[in-house]
């Protein structure tokens, strides 16, 4: 870890449409132990965020409590926080969602914040299908309180003390997808090529999108044994597919759809585009993802990519029939009835 | 069937008893007995119904008390009843205990009554209900309901209830369904006629018509509240299902539903979200109000136990929430539908660490519409969450109040909040600088400004610019800060209200919420025996100075509580540097809504006792 990071940019360095370099896109130095797996997601959601050209301070960062959960003060400089408490990101997200859906809220959580104390609302915000990204950064272990297995931990992984976990994981993909989530998807914080276009199609998703990402704990869950190693990962991947998101303005021609290639519109127009492995595998079926999912596992193989989308179901704001103008934008006069209608509803109580 | 012996005959009273009716749960009485508390009411009387209601949907006894008092007491009286009116053999033997001596027993008389209920100094009046019912309806559903109906016809006679009052209720009940009106009012006039022709005279309890409720309304807190909530704008509602809490909920949507849609697009200004628990209804709160959303949910003391962290939360990290919490008996599930005021030390001091939240005591309907629109005042300007304690009586019961008004020049107060623009004249802008030496410190909303004001909102200790801290000085700082403002936020909630009637300063009586109308009329009373009694009703923590004086200036405090701990009591000490013999706690927790007897004869027998001691001491 390196305790200072500076704020020099080359004159010349790229700007997105927006005009703006890197620079508001990023944050101050990280404080979790150099190479953690953690670090690298943050990187590629300050590139795909930038890539994306939402402005930042249009974006909110929702957490929990853990390293992951830490994360968001490490990127997006220029957007409002919330580092809320053990496992309880969901529930604060939806609140301020509710408020205000016409920003971008990534919600960064880990194995522990989602797995464990926070099972039960992360199953009721996948339910709502709540308009969020929601990245778990899923490294089988509790950091911060030294290496302790965690609920992602998969049955006979070693951990560092040479305890084998005697307990099932919880796949959190998996569980998304019979929880009926319109966005589902698996990567490795090794995997940049990968994670930032599958970022990109997360946050252009009307709904719940999630992407439960394996991020090595290089301190206490690295070692030869455990199944959430950089080394064990990287031999047990198996992309379903290559990504490429597709913006909305980059038009696709035909041809470029032949062979194994699949786009699927999302709703905001931008697109994703899978060149597929496996020709028979459509991520717009949720049998065949969870099919897919499962024989993976029988196999020993972690698949990644975009397991399953459903671009146009309802989320939460359609359910709930709301008004276009955000809630915490209302003012007196829309919110109070005032002195007339109450002289009315005081009839109706004689 | 009747007593051998003549039972004695009570004295002519007008407007001025208790009817009890004894019911079972799910039959549909609750509709029939609100119909006779609302007659009585627009017969200008001052009248106070109650619930006493099991938790079950169906089957196990159930009790409706309505107090008529000319006087306005509108607390119970207790004590025994002049009148029973019971409708389930299976409460019975209680029942019968229940009235006074010449009181009256009124039953179905299809089925004999067993002789073991029969005391000497009761009236029996019987009226064969179910036949009656039998004979005028074939439909077994019709047959329970119009049972109910026709019992309130035969009370019309019995008690005097002008029989126009109970038309002008069934006519505006089923104003929507208007072929329910004719059947109504003919079981009605049908219980009259036969209890005209089984009794030829009415009994020595009677109504006659006042002009006392002139200005007043009938309606329960929990509507109350969340009427409040909509005049108040609340526009994210976040909760999960508890009894007694649950009806804020339903009248908040009830009101924001024919209020708060957009008559354009048809659509809702205004959330309501069924959260999967307490914690993250609370969660939701927390979130509406961080993005700038007036958010609010409602629920009851284990859903309080359940909201800790996150409330600690919200008064650590400054995130405005308001709670409603409808009180009831504790400890654990203890009983769901029994009222207590036992939430306030674990609401007061909810959450680890040096955590206090403001809490705001309501006594009245009334106050429960003013004070919860004003909480999300409160909770902006003091930037915390604000706990409204009431409790099932108050929450779940008609109780007669003053009618509810709004002033339209009131603007809300939102509290110290940085536009875009101010944040333009900003050099660097801290979240946490005391810039007023108020304690209270200045937010931005996210997604405002593209350069300024973005800050990591966390449970984590932090400086003045929402930086993460680990410095003793710096946390100690940002605690003293907020205890600051703790200080500061009286100036912002309702002062006790002080109720001078002597300057003897001998007795003064602390009381809050829904011990109010009891205590009112237990003082009446210890006045009227000579006692110099003055009284403070709280409607506030932090308490405000006036507390603390009141407390010095008497030569004995009472506190009034519904609680057996003396929780309040605990507060005044634990805050005002109280020495905690100055405060003797009348307390009274079996469940029940205290009343009149309850506090007059608690401080009766420790006056007496303490005349006694001083007898044989001096």
């Amino acid at each position: 870890m390196s305790f200072y990071k500076p704020s020099f940019r080359h004159p010349e360095s790229p700007k997105n449409k927006l005009g703006f370099t890197k620079t508001p896109y990023e944050g101050p130095i990280s404080t979790l132990c150099a190479g953690c797996g953690h670090d690298s997601i943050s990187a590629a959601i300050v590139q795909a965020v930038w890539d994306l050209n939402v402005e930042p301070h249009r974006v909110a960062k929702m957490s929990g409590i853990g390293c992951s959960s830490k994360s968001p003060a490490y990127f997006l400089n220029k957007a409002h926080g919330f580092n809320s408490v053990h496992g309880r990101m969901p529930s604060v997200t939806t609140g301020a969602n509710v408020a205000n859906g016409e920003l971008l809220y990534i919600g960064v959580s880990g194995d522990g914040d989602t797995a464990s104390i926070g099972m039960g609302q992360f199953a009721h915000v996948v339910r709502r299908n709540l308009n969020m990204m929601y990245i778990v950064e899923n490294n089988g272990c509790y950091g911060l309180t030294k290496g302790q297995d965690s609920a992602t931990a998969d049955a006979g992984s070693k951990s560092k003390k040479g305890k084998i976990n005697p307990f099932g994981s919880i796949d959190l993909a998996a569980l998304a997808l019979d929880l009926g989530a319109t966005f589902v998807a698996r990567s490795f914080s090794g995997d940049r090529e990968q994670l930032i276009p599958l970022m990109q199609a997360a946050m252009s998703h009307k709904g719940f999108a999630l992407i439960d990402i394996v991020s090595p704990c290089v301190t206490f869950n690295n070692h030869v044994g455990s199944t959430k190693s950089y080394d064990y990962t990287r031999d047990h991947v198996s992309a379903g597919s290559v990504i490429d998101f597709v913006p909305v303005e980059q038009e696709i021609t035909l041809d470029q759809l032949k062979g194994s290639t699949q786009q699927v519109d999302l709703f905001d127009g931008n697109s994703v585009r899978l060149s597929k492995l496996n020709d028979d595998y459509d991520p717009t079926s949720r049998r065949a993802a969870m099919a897919a999912l499962m024989e993976h596992k029988a196999n020993e193989k972690l698949l990644t990519g975009l397991i399953y989308v459903d671009p146009d179901a309802a989320e939460f704001h359609e359910v709930l029939n709301l008004n276009e103008t955000p809630l915490n934008e209302l003012e007196q006069p829309t919110l109070c009835p005032g002195s007339d209608l109450l002289s009315e509803i005081n009839q109706s109580f004689r | 069937m009747s007593p051998i012996t003549k039972p004695p005959v009570l004295d002519p009273v007008v407007n001025d008893f208790v009817v009890k009716f004894a019911n079972v749960n799910g039959s549909g009485s609750a509709s029939a007995n609100s119909m006779f508390a609302k007659a009585i009411f627009r017969m200008g009387i001052p009248v106070s119904p109650r619930n006493i209601f099991p938790s079950n949907i169906q089957g196990l006894p159930t009790w409706y008390e309505v107090r008529i008092s000319e006087d306005g007491y509108l607390g119970r009286r207790g004590g025994q009843v002049e009148l029973m009116v019971s409708v389930n053999p299976q409460s019975m033997v209680d029942d019968v205990k229940e009235v006074c001596p010449g009181g009256y027993f009124f039953y179905d008389n299809s089925y004999p009554l067993d002789f073991k209920l029969i005391r000497d100094d009761v009236h029996y009046i019987g009226l064969p209900l179910t036949d009656i019912t039998n004979t005028n309806f074939t439909d077994p559903r019709q047959r329970q309901l119009f049972k109910n109906i026709i019992y309130v016809g035969a009370l019309a006679y019995l008690v005097g209830i002008e029989f126009s009052a109970l038309e002008s209720i069934v006519n505006d009940t089923f104003k929507a369904k208007p072929k329910l009106i004719p059947p109504n009012i003919d079981a009605l006039q049908l219980g009259f006629d036969e209890a005209q022709a089984a009794f030829a005279n009415p009994l020595p309890m009677q109504l006659k018509r006042l002009d006392k409720n002139k200005g007043k309304i009938l309606l329960e807190g929990n509507a109350a509240c969340g009427l409040g909530a909509v005049y108040g704008g609340a526009t994210v509602v976040a909760w999960y299902p508890i009894t007694p809490s649950t009806s804020v909920i339903e009248g908040f949507e009830k009101y924001a539903k024919k209020l708060r849609v957009d008559p354009e697009t048809g659509k809702n200004n205004y959330a309501l979200v069924q959260a999967e628990d307490e914690l993250s209804a609370i969660g939701m709160v927390i979130g509406a109000n961080w993005n700038g959303a007036r958010s609010f949910t409602a629920t009851s003391g284990p859903g309080v136990s359940l909201m800790n962290e996150f409330l600690g939360l919200a008064y650590f990290a400054e995130v405005p929430a308001v709670l409603i919490d409808v009180q009831r008996v504790g400890p654990s599930t203890g009983m769901p539908t029994r009222t207590q005021q036992s939430d306030i030390t674990s609401a007061a001091y909810a959450s680890h660490g040096d955590t206090k939240n403001v809490l705001l005591l309501p006594a009245t309907p009334k106050e429960c519409f003013e004070l919860t629109a004003a909480s999300f005042d409160i909770a902006e300007r003091l930037q915390t969450p604000v706990i409204m304690l009431t409790d099932l009586d108050l929450g779940m019961n008609e109780h007669i109040c003053d009618e509810l008004v709004w002033d339209d020049e009131y603007q809300y107060d939102r509290g110290k909040t940085y536009s875009a623009e101010d944040l333009d004249q900003i050099e660097r802008y801290g979240r946490y600088i005391d810039k007023d030496g108020d304690g209270i410190t200045y937010r931005t909303i996210p997604g405002r400004h593209p350069e300024k004001g973005m800050f990591f909102t966390r449970g984590t200790s932090r400086n003045e610019y929402a930086v993460y801290t680990e410095k003793g000085e710096e946390y100690e700082q940002n605690m003293q800060r907020l205890l600051l403002k703790w200080k500061t936020a009286p100036t912002y909630l309702p002062t006790p209200i002080e109720t001078n009637r002597s300057d003897l300063n001998e007795i003064g009586i602390i009381h809050f919420g829904t011990s109010m109308a009891a205590t009112h009329e237990a003082i009446d009373r210890l006045t009227k025996t000579g006692r110099n009694v003055n009284d403070l009703r709280l409607l506030a923590f932090p308490f405000h100075g006036e507390v603390e004086k009141f407390i010095e200036r008497h030569e004995q405090i009472f506190v009034v509580e519904q609680n057996r701990d003396g929780q309040m009591k605990s507060l005044l000490v634990n805050e005002l540097q109280i020495d905690p013999k100055r405060l003797v706690s009348i307390l009274h927790f079996n469940g029940d809504p205290i009343s009149a007897s309850n506090v007059y004869g608690m401080i009766d027998e420790k006056l007496a006792d303490q005349n006694s001691n001083s007898s044989l001491t001096g």
